[in-house]
């Protein structure tokens, strides 16, 4: 009688104890090798003056803060950092989002034809590799022979003249199609009726965007917000066009930890880095989830 | 022979909800039987149990003298068909019919023998390369049904079998489910919260409400000597009539009026007990007598059943139903007299609601 | 645009006036020349045999291909992409789907609110911000230079999400299909091969794809743990063609790419042909 008495506390579930565990410690390990200690172990190094090479590989110390505070002293950090907001702000925000919610409302309005057409184009540069994007847009920025200045009769060396600028369109075209085709599907979830309603109260395009179409699509803007910051934010792209050059002018933050860690070898300061930009990945995943929490 | 015992079975819930409570009951070898109730009762609880997909809090439960209480599902051979049938939609018919032989690990032979007996004891032997989606409803409830049948269990369990089916499909399966369980002569459960059917299936049945069983017995018992109110309201296609009264002397008294106390329960009830007066409308009829063993009050609905009319009538303030043969029918708004037959009057006692007897 | 009182009528009904039409085309127009221009010489540079920087009309030709040939790391990296990628795709559908059927069917307190932490953190400690423990862990694992090794760790990052994602396939499956296959006899590993497994094909096929297209895009990974030049994916080595020393060599370059890119062109049409590209609600917060 004793020997069922586990399986009645479960309530007799379709998956055996041991099945589940087995199902799931896979996945399980991985999680914790792959996720948990690194998050751990970046912290770590952070507090310490870890290097490969060097002196200091045979004296690893705990130093605590100290790289921290070197960090916020240090004028490259500082640049990074705000390199990495701009090019946030500049190709994720207003870039992305503001262009892909513009292309799903314009869109809207074509026929499908039109529209899948569009799509498909804006999608294909979602697709294609990121090596190869970025060879297209050094291609497509080339002083000499470049399309951008045939087309405008200038003989700029965007890369090297306008480097931020570069690396922002560049992103904008890359990632562009997530915020179409997420903006799309929130527009498409709104009963038709909502928007008939408007129109015969007499609201125009514009009310309608913001009285109708925002209130419904609110979730998906947090989402949609959440996502792109956050892997504008990590990503390592602009290294693939410009290096971080010229001269760590597009020198983003992960680019910056690269060098820092596996360049330089200087593992302490550069899991500090990291540190910190794991640290504002918190931050701003739970800003973005507190507010659209907070606005149900 | 699969005798099933189930004694003292009580499953309580982590939530705390007592689905099943110190129930105990014996099927027999051979028997259709069926779990009648309403939602929520704890039918559905028990034939899982009995199933092995849930556990009991205590009890015992045996097939055979063997005590399966804690066997897995899979060790205890019996079959169950859901009432959404369960078809695996990625598998055509026979594999459906044949995975559970696949699974025991049959021989190729032996698995052909089964399908093949299945198949034509259901008719289904040209569906084989069809696609769960690709039959009706009722085609695949029959398949349901032959998976079962290939494992020949010792136990059948059908949970609602004919719910999903539309009414006229409904009784056509009800008479070929019956004539297959005669054949077959296994052991079968089948829960239901259709009366009718219940009561044209089975040989035994039980009533349970809130975990605990009100009465079991053969169909005829429960449609004549339903053994308590909550039975009594329970059974019979047209409601039954269960009027408040109380014991005056030798009479039944409800309202201003009398009734006679059936002769064989006149010595069990006591002057001034509460009673409640059952007598089923089948066996009520339009009498020109008035006074003394009469509801008499205005038609208020009439309503034809084919044969007969349901008759119901205002008899102050109390709704009454009677029958009155298509024909002879009274008009509406009427004054009529109803008058049960003597035999046919069922006494409960008000408090326990429990049959006098 | 004629304005007679039918057509007036209409224009009731139609909303748009005559300048925000032509705002949406403008618009529209500038937007598929933005994306479209620089796509063009992917479509235009392999087959012109005096390739350059601009986009021309090609002089047609189809010997650039076999540059391809001449360059021995060139078809190298593309297979070892494929490796790279089949093999996470695989990974993370074994180790995935398992884990789904379970989460969705072992009910534990906060098990909701569990996952959805998982999923947040999974966004938070990006390859990027875990870049120096992902190559010590590597070391001392011995799993740099190796195909495992960069198949494990581009793995891990796709467990989260692709759990998350194939738990809303799992969570469809009736249970009676299980129930009816566990009083058959069938242990929890059969149940899963012939009952789960089929039935959520199209989510495993949704989530090969799309750990197969990370993967194939994937460059940080390999940058890190890759040194051998023999095992380089094909990101990487796209990468080298244009960065390392003096002139690209654009015949090379254009046709590579096109190679490079065409397997995930292929898939996206495949994916959007079966199932449709669309994100179906799904998504939201």
């Amino acid at each position: 009688m004793n020997k069922g008495s586990r399986a009645a506390k479960l309530g007799n579930p379709i998956l055996g104890r041991g099945a589940a565990a087995a199902f799931l410690s896979p996945s399980v390990i991985f999680i914790a090798i792959f996720l948990f200690i690194p998050a751990g172990w970046t912290i770590y190094l952070g507090l310490t003056n870890y290097k490969l090479t060097g002196f200091d590989a045979a004296n690893t110390k705990f130093v605590a803060l100290d790289n921290f505070l070197k960090a916020f002293q240090d004028p490259q950090f500082i640049s990074s950092l705000k390199l990495s907001i701009i090019y946030v702000i500049g190709s994720a925000i207003i870039g992305q989002a503001v262009l892909g919610f513009l292309l799903a409302w314009v869109l809207s309005t074509f026929s499908a034809r039109a529209r899948n057409l569009v799509e498909l184009i804006v999608i294909f540069a979602w697709i294609v590799p990121g090596s190869v994007v970025a060879f297209l847009w050094f291609a497509f920025l080339n002083a000499d022979e470049g399309t951008l200045n045939r087309l405008t009769g200038s003989n700029i060396e965007w890369l090297i003249r306008y480097p931020m600028l570069s690396i922002i369109a560049f992103n904008i075209w890359r990632g562009a199609a997530f915020s179409m085709l997420l903006f799309s599907a929130a527009i498409t979830a709104i009963p038709k009726s909502h928007l008939e309603v408007a129109r015969v109260a007499g609201a125009t395009r514009m009310q309608q965007l913001r009285q109708v179409i925002f209130p419904s699509a609110r979730p998906y803007i947090y989402t949609n917000i959440l996502l792109i910051i956050l892997w504008t934010f990590n990503d390592f792209g602009p290294y693939l066009l410009t290096g971080g050059g010229p001269g760590g002018q597009t020198e983003v933050l992960p680019i910056f930890v690269y060098n820092t860690a596996l360049r330089f070898l200087d593992f302490g300061y550069g899991s500090a880095i990291a540190t910190v930009m794991l640290l504002m990945n918190l931050f701003i995943s739970l800003i973005i989830i507190k507010r659209s929490k907070r606005n149900r | 022979m699969s005798i099933v015992k189930i004694d003292k079975i009580t499953k309580v819930f982590p939530g705390g909800v007592r689905a099943l409570d110190e129930l105990s009951l014996t099927i027999n070898d051979g028997e259709f039987f069926a779990l009648l109730g309403p939602s929520g009762c704890g039918k559905t609880t028990l034939l899982r149990t009995l199933g092995g997909l849930e556990s009991p809090t205590n009890g015992v439960i045996e097939i055979d003298g063997k005590d399966v209480t804690w066997l897995k599902p899979g060790a205890r051979n019996i079959a169950m068909v859901f009432q959404d049938y369960a078809l695996y939609p990625h598998m055509n018919v026979l594999e459906n019919i044949s995975y559970p032989l696949r699974v025991r690990k049959f021989s190729k032979e032996e698995i052909n023998r089964r399908v093949s007996q299945a198949t034509k004891a259901l008719s289904i032997e040209d569906l084989l390369e069809r696609k769960p989606s690709q039959i009706s409803g009722g085609q695949q409830q029959r398949v349901a049904v032959a998976r079962a049948m290939a494992c020949t269990p010792n136990l059948y369990l059908f949970d609602e079998p004919l719910s999903n089916l539309d009414a006229r499909l409904r009784l056509e399966a009800r008479t070929f489910l019956k004539q297959l369980q005669r054949e077959l002569g296994v052991t079968t459960i089948l829960v239901t919260h259709d009366q009718s059917e219940a009561l044209a299936l089975a040989d035994r049945m039980a009533v349970m409400d809130k975990g605990r069983i009100m009465q079991v017995g053969s169909p005829a018992e429960f449609f004549h000597k339903p053994a308590n109110v909550f039975v009594a309201c329970f059974i019979g296609s047209t409601p039954m009539n269960l009027i408040d009264g109380v014991i005056e002397g030798d009479k039944v008294l409800i309202g201003k009026r009398t009734f006679n106390i059936p002769e064989k329960i006149k010595n069990k009830v006591s002057d001034g007990q509460k009673i409640v007066y059952g007598v089923r409308p089948e066996y009520v009829q339009v009498s020109k007598e008035d006074g003394h063993g009469s509801a008499s009050g205005k038609v208020k609905v009439m309503e034809n059943l084919g044969t007969h009319y349901l008759v119901t009538i205002d008899c102050d303030g109390t709704l009454f139903r009677g029958t009155a043969p298509d024909g002879s029918e009274p008009k509406s708004n009427s004054q009529i007299n109803l008058r049960a037959e003597e035999g046919r009057v069922l006494i409960y006692d008000k408090q326990s609601g429990d049959l006098i007897q | 645009m004629s304005r007679n009182i039918f057509s007036r009528k209409r224009q009731i009904i139609e909303e748009r006036s005559l300048s925000e039409r032509s705002f949406s085309f403008i618009f529209i127009l500038l937007v598929v020349l933005f994306f479209g221009i620089p796509l063009l010489w992917l479509m235009l540079a392999p087959f012109d045999r005096v390739a350059s920087y601009s986009i021309k009309w090609p002089n047609w030709t189809l010997s650039n291909f076999s540059t391809i040939n001449e360059n021995p790391y060139a078809l190298r990296s593309l297979v070892n992409s494929a490796v790279f990628s089949a093999g996470t795709g695989l990974l993370v559908i074994l180790i995935g789907a398992p884990a789904s059927y379970a989460l969705s069917r072992v009910k534990f307190a906060g098990r909701d609110a569990f996952l959805y932490v998982l999923l947040l953190f999974s966004s938070i400690v990006t390859g990027t911000a875990a870049m120096v423990p992902l190559f010590l862990l590597a070391l001392k694992l011995n799993l740099l230079d190796t195909y495992h090794g960069v198949i494990l760790v581009l793995t891990g990052g796709l467990i989260p999400v692709s759990i998350f994602i194939l738990k809303d396939f799992t969570d469809s499956i009736p249970k009676s299909y299980e129930e009816s296959a566990q009083i058959f006899g069938a242990s929890s590993w059969r149940i899963l091969r012939d009952i789960v497994t089929p039935i959520i094909r199209p989510g495993l096929a949704v989530i090969f794809v799309w750990s197969f297209v990370q993967a194939w895009g994937n460059f940080l990974t390999p940058l890190i743990m890759i040194r051998d030049v023999n095992k380089s994916p094909a990101a990487n080595m796209m990468y080298s063609f244009y960065t390392e020393g003096g002139q690209a060599i654009l015949p090379l370059v254009g046709a590579f790419s096109l190679l490079y890119t065409a397997p995930v062109l292929l898939m996206y049409f495949y994916v959007n042909k079966k199932y449709g590209f669309r994100f179906y609600g799904g998504i939201k917060g």
